[in-house]
């Protein structure tokens, strides 16, 4: 098997004997070499591309076109500090609920007030529509995951709206700011 | 007393297939990947279950981290021509020898007073250079918001396509920061960017 034949022909009788060489080579060097290519391209590329969330904000230049929001079917969610948020339904002054991101904090709260929005309002526009106000305390990562659980929840309608001196004080009241 | 004899067996073993299978792989892991670039500010970006791939043509990229913003671009058609008009703005006029070494720097973050000595610097000088980053302020003159313009322009007259704008931010960055970035692109009319997130599996 993998070896080459090196040994000569050798006379014999003067008849000059062709040998059959072997047609195996020795692939270990080959085989050495090609790990160590893969190995380099493992090491010098990214595998994962980066992956892109796109929003669309609201046009800041068309002031007059904005659609009046009726505040009943609007659910507002205020980021604060320390990875915490709170959340309203209705006006401003309502009942706020302190919550946290992730499976059982805010997105069960997005998927049942959706639902109390949607049963308590005459069709066909009685979607929920989410505001989402950032705190000054509230991190990139934080926003993100809000942008994420809307997705995830399919909300029809939101905007990210910047914060009122108001909800300041209701997350400095909850101490998240 | 005989004992049993062990027939010796070669130690060679037939690399044949194990040799296919390095090169099938090295040659998947050569089509499959794309060269990592060094990023001069490290971000850790937020996880999310967006499963869009970020495109790797017309795109500007925002990194926002640390406080620090810097801005890259893909194409270097697209970088020099930024430069060129930039320089115009700043009254500055770049060689073709700094144009050049210009359009090999992916992302940077260096004001513009600052910019010529930065792109005379040699590859191991750029990766210890301190990048106080891209100068950014409220009123739509500042340099992030001239870089943006002017990328947008260049990218529009070269490609024939509108460039989409990317926001890089760190997870620990503070989100005021970030609507700093947001803002300037809203003044300038951009109501649809992209956010780069890492995938996440939902839960």
């Amino acid at each position: 098997m993998a070896e080459l034949d090196t040994s000569g022909g050798g006379k014999k009788g003067g008849k000059i004997r062709s040998k059959k060489a072997s047609t195996r080579i020795d692939l270990t060097a080959m085989v050495d070499l090609a790990f160590l290519l893969i190995t380099f391209f493992i090491m010098a590329t990214t595998l994962a591309k980066p992956k892109a969330m796109d929003t669309i904000w609201p046009d800041k230049s068309k002031k007059d076109q904005q659609l009046p929001v009726p505040e009943t079917r609007t659910m507002t969610i205020l980021l604060g500090s320390n990875d915490q948020l709170e959340w309203y339904v209705g006006p401003m002054g309502s009942q706020t609920t302190k919550d946290n991101y992730g499976k059982n904090g805010i997105r069960k709260a997005i998927i049942e007030n959706s639902k109390k929005i949607e049963e308590s309002h005459a069709g066909p526009n009685n979607f929920m529509i989410v505001l989402v106000k950032a705190g000054p305390k509230a991190t990139y990562k934080n926003f993100v995951n809000v942008m994420d659980e809307l997705n995830i929840t399919n909300v029809k309608s939101s905007g990210v709206v910047d914060i009122t001196p108001q909800e300041l004080g209701l997350l400095t009241r909850e101490g998240l700011n | 007393m005989s004992r049993i004899k062990i027939p010796r067996k070669s130690t060679a073993i037939d690399m044949t297939a194990m040799c296919d299978v390095a090169f099938l792989l090295l040659t998947f892991f050569i089509l499959t990947a794309k060269l990592k670039q060094e990023d001069p500010l490290q971000v850790d970006t937020p996880a999310a279950t967006t499963k869009i791939i970020f495109p790797d043509i017309d795109v500007a990229t925002i990194t926002v981290g640390k406080g620090k913003v810097f801005f890259g671009m893909e194409g270097k058609d697209v970088r020099v021509m930024t430069l060129e008009a930039m320089g115009q703005k700043y009254n500055q006029t770049f060689s073709n020898e700094e144009k050049a070494k210009f359009s090999q720097i992916p992302t940077f973050g260096v004001p513009m007073g600052a910019l010529k000595q930065f792109i005379s610097l040699n590859e191991d000088q750029k990766k210890t250079y301190a990048q106080p980053g891209i100068q950014i302020d409220t009123t739509s003159n500042s340099e992030l918001s001239n870089w943006i313009l002017e990328a947008r322009k260049s990218d529009a007259s070269l490609r024939n396509k509108s460039l989409r704008i990317a926001i890089k931010g760190d997870s620990k960055q503070l989100y005021p920061e970030v609507k700093k970035v947001i803002d300037i692109l809203q003044k300038q009319g951009i109501n649809k960017f992209s956010l780069i997130t890492s995938l996440k599996d939902s839960k």
